[in-house]
């Protein structure tokens, strides 16, 4: 039987490889997912042929947490997604925890037991990653769900604060690992448990805005360096290997991230990017005049326009208005304009995002575009839709050297022939960054809700 | 001996990792990201043993079956939050 189940891990293993490499390409996408949930079953069957199961837990556990994913899956809407990631990466940095401490609450219970080396330090590991990516996750998703506030909280002495607490967890790591047996480890192990979710909360706080898709990323990627350590904790190598690949995708979203965003990774993690607050982190003020326009002029041009892009941001999903936009674009196209959808990297609370609103109201994969794409042709571009996004159109990127955003790389929607912004108010953006856009010469500000403008400007398309 | 090996499928795997994820279009990402994160739901094997083999005391039961339902949750969310992504992904000819 045991060879049995090694080798249905093995075919498991397989599964998840094929199934993430078919993840990666538009045509195969669907069938990756597939596959890779028939490599879980796949492990989850094999893992229930052990001798000596109990199912009686086993099963209350999987109709509880089954029936919870399942529904919260299902009813999601698209637009929560960030948060909604953010919440299963900690359930599953929390079952690595919880296996950690397990597999040590039975070698306490077994007299006599003994732990080899590796076994005791993947416990602990898994105890650590696990417990970070629970909480650190609990507080992304509270950030993204405006459960509280998703500024940057930085206070004075927070890296010695943060120092102690890992010089702590180290002491306890030590006394734990030279004798998980003693009687002074047990105490300290549980201190461990406890300090590794402060640790969660306290490494998260501090980033914040903007920086939102790096920290999903990153943590997606801790939580499958969870899984590794528990897979360690129990010498199992299907959860080695998944964990591995997943801890390895999720650095490279991070790193596309940091990319597309010009920084590195320890400055977003340390440095509370808009929190210093005020002008002086705010870049130079800008200048000049902002012109409002109606719905009605803006109908005007955008009827006479022969190409348009629209870029949408975080306030296209606010305001629910990915439909209208659809229908807007729709309809320009049959008056015979050209329209794309240019989506910055980041745009939007975690990598693609603004891709899936744009696929749920039934955009063409076709007329989706990339920034690289889309930037060295905006020029001849008559009219660029800004529709609730700000830092990733923001021109001081390119122009202003105190900006905080200076060097990242934007969607040059001020060099297009005319720009319309949609947005609620001259309120700066989840960053908090000035930006010159608004006062720019052929820039029209459309002011109001974002949905309920495409609505008009859709009615006023369609009396024509 | 066994450790060591263990320890070389990790390095090998996190090599394959980088080699099959880098170039993946960004409008995939999201998908990607869900995806993986289901994947990381493996955890649930652990999980499994713990509440199938160590329920041995009331602490043993208890993170036995919170680690289930937690694993299960990531597991089952997962997945079916992927795939309902995906399935919204269209070409113009209706095609997936």
């Amino acid at each position: 039987m045991y060879t049995v189940i090694e080798l249905s891990y093995i075919a498991s293993a397989v599964l998840f490889i094929f199934g993430l490499k078919m993840l990666g390409k538009p045509a195969t996408a669907v069938r990756g997912n597939k596959v890779s949930a028939v490599g879980m079953l796949i492990a989850v069957v094999a893992t229930l042929l052990y001798e000596g199961m109990d199912y009686k837990w086993i099963l209350l556990g999987m109709a509880i947490g089954g029936v919870i994913g399942t529904v919260a899956a299902v009813r999601v809407p698209m637009t929560s997604m960030p948060e909604f990631v953010a919440l299963f990466n900690g359930t599953g940095g929390l079952a690595s925890l919880l296996v950690g401490w397990a597999e040590y609450n039975t070698f306490l219970n077994t007299p006599g037991g003994t732990l080899e080396l590796v076994p005791v330090i993947a416990i602990y590991l898994a105890v650590l990653i696990g417990g970070v990516t629970f909480t650190g996750s609990m507080i992304a998703y509270a950030k993204l769900a405006e459960r509280i506030d998703g500024r940057p909280v930085l206070y004075k002495g927070q890296q010695i604060v943060n120092g102690v607490l890992l010089a702590l967890l180290l002491f306890c790591g030590v006394v734990y690992i030279a004798g998980p047996g003693a009687s002074l480890a047990q105490p300290l192990f549980y201190l461990a448990v406890l300090l590794s979710l402060v640790l969660g909360v306290l490494v998260t706080i501090p980033i914040g805005g903007a920086d939102m898709p790096v920290v999903i990323s990153l943590l997606n990627s801790y939580s499958g360096l969870a899984a590794c350590a528990a897979g360690f904790v129990i010498s199992n190598t299907v959860l080695i290997v998944a964990g591995a690949l997943v801890g390895a995708s999720g650095i490279i979203l991070t790193g596309i991230m940091c990319k597309a965003m010009n920084r590195s990774l320890t400055n977003v993690l340390f440095s509370g990017f808009g929190a210093a607050g005020g002008a002086a982190a705010a870049g130079k003020a800008a200048t000049g005049e902002v012109k409002a326009i109606t719905a009605e002029d803006a109908y005007y041009v955008l009827e006479a326009a022969g190409s348009v892009v629209f870029v949408p941001g975080y306030g296209m999903a606010v305001a629910q208005a990915q439909h209208a936009v659809r229908e807007l674009g729709d309809l320009l196209e049959q008056n015979g304009a050209e329209v794309k959808y240019a989506v910055h990297p980041v745009a939007g609370r975690m990598p693609g995002h603004m891709n899936v609103l744009l696929a749920e109201a039934n955009v063409p994969y076709e007329q989706l575009v990339e920034m690289e794409d889309i930037n060295p042709t905006i020029e001849s571009v008559d009219v660029c839709v800004v529709i609730g996004a700000n830092d990733v159109v923001n021109p001081a990127a390119r122009e202003d050297e105190t900006s905080p955003i200076y060097g990242m790389p934007i969607i040059n929607v001020d060099l297009a022939r005319s720009c319309f912004v949609l947005k609620r108010s001259m309120r700066s953006g989840f960053a908090g960054v000035e930006n010159p856009l608004f006062y720019k010469e052929n820039t029209r500000m459309l002011f109001g809700d974002a949905k309920a403008s495409i609505t008009t400007l859709v009615d006023q398309f369609k009396s024509a | 001996m066994d450790m060591l090996l263990l320890l070389f499928t990790f390095v090998l795997a996190i090599f394959l990792g980088f080699e099959i994820i880098s170039k993946v279009p960004s409008q995939l990402h999201t998908p990607l990201m869900s995806g993986s994160n289901a994947i990381s739901g493996i955890s649930i094997v652990g999980a499994l043993i713990a509440a199938g083999r160590y329920a041995d005391s009331s602490l043993g039961i208890v993170l036995g079956l919170v680690a289930v339902i937690c694993a299960s949750i990531n597991v089952f969310g997962g997945y079916v939050v992927t795939d309902r992504m995906l399935s919204m992904f269209k070409t113009k000819e209706g095609g997936k």
